[in-house]
């Protein structure tokens, strides 16, 4: 990609081509520094989210920890786990619905990058369509997570019963967090786009949200596997 | 500038942005992996646990490079940036499993 066009250049057309760049970034590297630093907190995030991720699984076997108001989660001495325990033994994970959420916050990866096609290509009515629908899609993801908590608190689980919930919901909350602080950086963006202060020519500003909401799916990629999917 | 540098420029600067219609054909595919994700929570009782953790994680690291790879353009942009978020990545998954070889392995907890 780069090897060929430079090895096609001559030294003078190589130097320009990258004085073009430098100076359409005003960056030494030609690189923005926007994206370089939305990157590096993008890295530093995993390490955040690894944190998260390595204590509910330290902690996941400890589901039946005082919680004699949640028996049985033992059934014929085996520890049964959030998927199938519970008072009613139906669980108190509900899987087909964690698994619509799953696909809607999957969805919404796609509007996003659809938004930022369409601001590319100056196509400003779509970019507010599929950014609000971006928003919309959060939202919804938002709701179902608010509904599942609260499902979860009154079939006996809650932030403090044990170290299994805390661990649990400081992992999914922390990622629902996140999901709200890019509801409100999508909306921002609209709102800046009908001010008037956000166009083609600064697409790398929806870029740069859009980088931070799809590192918001994949990590749900991750927690949606590991918590609610690998078998108990 | 280096010829690293160079390279980093122009790589940074070569505007491929797919197709919308490619977009969707990579949104397909991952909601494809998450239907036989899911899938997997109706068959686990004839399944070898084996199987079904191998076949998970698996499906769940092709989706995460997928979505790093294409919708965040890592595949497309200068490779500093996938250094950086590679860099966090192999960090996290190092001193994490370090933290679980101290609790599990070594008793330490």
């Amino acid at each position: 990609m780069a090897d060929s066009k430079l090895s096609e250049a001559t030294p003078a057309e190589a130097t320009e081509t990258v004085t073009e760049h430098t100076v359409e970034h005003g960056t030494t590297t030609g690189i923005s520094n926007n994206k370089l630093l939305m990157w590096a907190f993008l890295g530093s995030e995993c390490l955040l989210f690894g944190a998260l991720i390595s204590t509910y699984l330290l902690y996941k076997e400890r589901f039946n920890d005082f919680a004699a108001n949640l028996a049985p989660f033992e059934q014929d001495g085996r520890n049964i786990g959030p998927r199938f325990g519970g008072e009613d033994g139906e669980g108190v994970f509900d899987i087909p619905f964690t698994s619509i959420s799953s696909f809607i916050l999957l969805g919404s990866s796609l509007t996003m990058v659809l938004a930022l096609s369409a601001i590319r290509r100056s196509e400003y009515r779509s970019f507010r369509i599929w950014t609000l629908t971006t928003a919309a899609l959060g939202s919804v993801f938002i709701a179902g997570q608010i509904y599942e908590f609260t499902e979860f608190v009154e079939k006996g689980l809650g932030y403090s019963t044990n170290i299994f919930g805390s661990a649990f919901f400081t992992l999914t909350g922390f990622h629902g967090v996140h999901v709200s602080i890019g509801i409100v950086m999508l909306l921002a963006t609209y709102i800046m786009h009908k001010q008037g202060r956000l166009n083609s020519d600064k697409a790398e500003t929806v870029e740069i949200v859009g980088l931070y909401w799809h590192f918001v799916d994949v990590v749900w990629i991750l927690i949606f596997t590991i918590v609610y999917l690998f078998p108990q | 500038m280096t010829d690293t540098a160079v390279d980093a420029a122009v790589d940074a600067h070569d505007d491929h942005h797919p197709s919308d219609l490619f977009y969707l054909k990579i949104a397909a595919i991952l909601a494809l992996f998450t239907a036989f994700e899911v899938g997997t929570y109706f068959v686990e009782d004839s399944v070898p646990r084996w199987f079904l953790f191998l076949s998970l994680t698996v499906l769940m690291i092709i989706k995460f490079v997928m979505v790093a790879a294409y919708f965040m353009h890592l595949k497309y942009d200068t490779p500093w940036f996938r250094y950086l978020f590679i860099g966090g990545l192999v960090l996290a998954i190092g001193v994490y499993t370090i933290f679980f070889l101290a609790f599990d392995l070594f008793g330490l907890g």
